[in-house]
């Protein structure tokens, strides 16, 4: 097994026992990069300095932090002060930041080395990476095939072992539905348990940073360092963060009742889904078939929101400063901006904006009602694996159909993991398992005990 | 139909907190070089995100408190959509919906009352200058002053003549300083006006026009400004025609108002709830104790001095309203007969640095001055107690110059010494 391969922990212990060097295993992972990333395009920038920074890293020695030299990738939209940050729009690049994001300084922090900047869906509009000003990063899988996204270049960059993790942002199901289509392990924690300092902004009231993992426990250790009250984002919860990466075993899934929404059941993906519900039942948990709002009304909720919330935090790209003018927006932000627009214009607002928000209150109550009698529920990411590439082109609600069963659980806010959960036609399908707001640990917990009972993670694509 | 002056007035205010409304770069912009006073948020750079100052709030609360408003226990804030280079959002963070404070008023002299819309909070724009480079035309940007803590005091269309403007705008300007909130210097803009007038039926039957004046930088501007414009558009009236709805300048030379900017339709801002910022909920607890913070205001003030000092009610009222003069006559007052010492400060315009000259006070000590030299030297006091009673010596000199030399050496070292033996017991 080459050093690319290995999961954070692994490495951690590798370094630890002084097997391999900083050096060696940022060195595997530009090999990696090298030899796989002309085909995949899931870099938009690397970090020149990093063979450099390793050095030091091994010259100083293994300090004991929990992430010391462990390479790996950040969105675009993630600012890292003195490296390129683009959000894949052509506005912003040549936009060099002058800050760093709080989770980007906090992985650094944590003594994580930084790769580079991962390619998405130009501000993050989208769920095929196909809307980068930059050109699409294509699926590990199958090159004929999108990624998802609109993280799609660090879900591919994990899956295509060009990395030991990536670190992604989710509006609805950005971090998770790349992760079901690249097969690898996605989380979404809680809006307001991730500081959104210095992440582009696509849609503040749902946009929630977290990791792409190889593991589960992978997932459970960047979450812990990356989570926190920050005094730089008022969304920020000040409650402790629960997350204990070290007690993830021993889960017993006896006695735990899970819900499986009828309305979620859609697609080919389900059958899978289906099969991994058996898995939970053979371990004596009940699992037990429950209505909730059909997801299709979420679409309408998040489409508006979110497009409002994006023709206004678009607004500051006003072709003053960041060098360069707004004829470099892409269709799709235009787009976006238009209906956001449209929709908080006087005598519009209270029939979208305003409606919608009260609508998102009925789903977060009905959320409240389900959690207060079921653990967790269990549902496919997305209705079936990755669609080839060209698809986003084609429908204007490419990526709300998508994501329609994510949905839901960005809008209220909920924890949501994506763990891969099998294959159809040699592209991996992913699980949902979502749980009430802050029940990260218990999540996390579940799903290193289906990882411990299954070996889809563990799959990999053949490039 | 009789037609009447209807006049509302929109004053904004700088707060004047040690930070801004959302980041923590200095509140303090004036006379700065452009643009060394700004960080990600003030600049609007790519994900930076506004986190609101409770200082702000509270003393918005506290200016509407003393305007007899009412507070709003839940409000927010949203973001006012507009396009200018000085707002590098592209959004300014104002209230909209639900702003602090709502329904208040301030009485004039005659006993009219002035109803005040609401009071709220938002953060200041950039500034932008005009200037020739290289022989063209530019303009240029200084941040310095974006996001600066801005409140907005609106008045109801209640005021009737430039004059009534003017004593309103005087009587609010006292109660923001006499809160401290704010030094409302109009030449540094801290505070600034701006008159929507028009003529109509009545201040609840609007006309279909209105006409906002911008960048008056006195209160005299105000009054003339609104006369002026009074005068323009009754002619206009008069033959028959309809103010045309604009935005004017004030020139003070010619006394005139001048077309700006003509405004035809309302702008549509797009308002929605900042969603960056959780909604802000005080409880009726919180409000009550921002209330007990209140300073007496200046009005209340003066009638107490009269009545208490034998002042004259001028007199009074201009100790009241500055608050130098009238932390100098507290100070002073139980040394000096107040009436002669108010005299001295309102008539003599003595030196408010050195204590006041007279006999009585000049050999005086202030036991203001012992104790703050006790509390700025708490390392010679340590030693003292110590037993190293020589440091006494150190702690005369002291305050002898904070007076300026002014008092007596010896009771100065007698009242340090009493000082410091009731500390011993204290401590």
């Amino acid at each position: 097994m080459r050093l690319n391969q290995l999961t954070v922990i692994e490495a951690r212990a590798g370094l630890k026992a002084k097997k391999f060097s900083v050096v060696e295993l940022a060195t595997a992972c530009l090999v990696q990069i090298k030899a796989v990333d002309k085909k995949l395009h899931a870099f938009l920038t690397l970090n020149d300095r990093i063979l450099d920074q390793a050095k030091k890293l091994d010259q100083s020695g293994d300090d004991g932090r929990p992430l010391w030299g462990i390479p790996f990738a950040i969105k675009d939209n993630f600012l890292t002060e003195g490296l390129r940050t683009t959000a894949s729009a052509k506005v912003l690049d040549n936009f060099v930041p002058q800050y760093s994001a709080t989770v980007y300084k906090k992985l650094i922090e944590a003594g994580a080395l930084c790769l580079g900047k991962t390619n998405m869906d130009a501000w993050a509009h989208g769920s095929s990476t196909e809307t980068s000003d930059y050109g699409s990063t294509l699926n590990p899988w199958n090159t004929k095939y999108l990624p998802g996204g609109s993280s799609g270049g660090s879900a591919a960059a994990v899956a295509a072992d060009m990395c030991l993790f990536g670190i992604g942002s989710e509006t609805a199901g950005s971090v998770r539905q790349p992760a079901a289509w690249c097969g690898v392990t996605g989380f979404k924690p809680t809006y307001g348990r991730v500081s959104r300092y210095g992440v582009v902004a696509m849609a503040s009231s749902t946009d929630s940073p977290g990791p792409l993992t190889k593991t589960v426990a992978d997932a459970a250790l960047i979450t812990k360092i990356i989570a926190g009250h920050d005094v730089y984002d008022a969304t920020t919860s000040p409650r402790p963060v629960e997350i204990n990466p070290n007690s993830l075993q021993g889960e017993n899934l006896k006695g735990k009742i899970i819900a499986l929404p009828k309305e979620y059941l859609i697609g080919e993906a389900s059958g899978l889904i289906l099969e991994a519900v058996k898995v939970f039942e053979s371990a004596g948990a009940q699992v037990k078939p429950v209505t909730l709002m059909d997801p299709q009304f979420t679409i309408a909720v998040y489409t508006i929101i979110q497009r409002c919330e994006v023709s206004s935090n678009l607004a500051r790209y006003d072709g003053i400063r960041f060098g360069h003018d707004r004829s470099s927006f892409s269709y799709e932000a235009k787009n976006r901006s238009l209906l956001g627009a449209f929709s908080l214009s006087t005598g519009y607002f209270d029939q979208y904006y305003k409606k919608a928000q009260q609508v998102r209150t009925m789903i977060i109550d009905e959320f409240d009602r389900l959690f207060k009698q079921f653990d967790f529920y269990l549902a496919p990411i997305s209705p079936g694996p990755a669609l080839p590439l060209g698809a986003s082109k084609t429908s204007a609600m490419f990526g709300e159909l998508q994501d329609v069963l994510v949905e839901p659980s960005s809008i209220a806010g909920l924890t949501g993991l994506s763990v891969p959960c099998g294959i159809i036609s040699g592209l991996p399908i992913g699980l949902q398992i979502t749980g009430a707001q802050f029940d990260e640990q218990k999540i996390l917990q579940v799903g290193h005990w289906y990882q411990q009972q299954t070996k889809w993670h563990l799959e990999k694509p053949k490039l | 139909m009789k037609l009447q002056p209807v006049i509302g007035l929109e004053i904004h205010v700088e707060l004047k907190t040690k930070t801004g409304m959302f980041c923590g770069c200095s509140a303090d912009h004036f006379g700065k070089a452009p643009n060394t006073n700004t960080c990600p948020v003030c600049l609007g750079l790519p994900g930076a995100l506004p986190v609101p100052n409770h200082q702000a709030i509270d003393w918005a609360i506290m200016i509407g408190l003393a305007l007899d408003c009412r507070v709003n226990l839940e409000s927010s804030f949203d973001r006012k959509h507009y396009f200018y280079p000085d707002l590098p959002k592209g959004y300014q963070i104002s209230q909209y919906d639900d702003p602090f404070c709502q329904a208040g008023k301030l009485s004039l002299a005659s006993g009219k009352i002035i109803r005040i819309n609401r009071v709220h909070l938002e953060e200041d724009t950039a500034k932008m200058q005009h200037q020739v480079i290289d022989g063209q035309k530019m303009t240029l940007v200084d941040f310095n002053r974006s996001g600066v803590p801005l409140v907005e005091i609106v008045t109801e269309p209640d005021i009737a003549s430039g004059e009534e403007a003017k004593e309103f705008l005087k009587k609010l300007r006292d109660i923001i300083r006499s809160l401290g909130v704010s030094d409302c210097d109009m030449e540094k803009g801290s505070m600034r006006l701006e008159p929507n007038i028009s003529w109509s039926e009545s201040p609840e039957k609007l006309n279909n026009y209105k006409v906002e004046i911008k960048n008056l930088n006195s209160f005299r501007f105000a009054q003339q400004g609104i006369d002026f414009e009074l005068k323009r558009q009754k002619e206009l009236l008069d033959q028959g025609k309809t103010p045309v709805q604009e935005t004017r300048g004030y020139n003070p030379q010619k006394r005139a108002t001048f077309s700006q900017r003509v405004k035809e339709t309302s702008a549509d801002y797009r308002y929605f709830p900042d969603p960056d910022i959780p909604p802000i909920v005080l409880t009726r607890e919180y409000v009550e104790n921002l209330r007990t913070k209140l300073p007496q205001l200046p009005e209340a003030l003066a009638n107490e001095m009269v009545n208490k000092f034998h002042l004259s009610l001028s007199t009074a009222q201009l100790l009241s309203k500055d608050q130098l003069k009238l932390a100098y006559f507290n100070q002073y007052k139980n040394q000096v007969e107040p009436l002669e010492l108010a005299n001295l400060i309102v008539n003599k315009k003595i030196d408010l640095d050195q204590p006041p000259p007279t006999k009585a006070a000049s050999r005086a000590v202030d036991l203001n001055i012992i104790d703050q030299v006790l509390k700025e030297n708490a390392d010679a006091v340590a030693k003292y107690r110590t037993g190293k009673t020589s440091v006494i010596g150190f702690l005369v000199g002291q305050v002898m110059r904070l007076t300026g030399g002014k008092v007596d050496p010896k009771q100065v070292q007698d009242k340090l010494l009493k000082a410091l033996q009731v500390r011993n017991l204290q401590g």
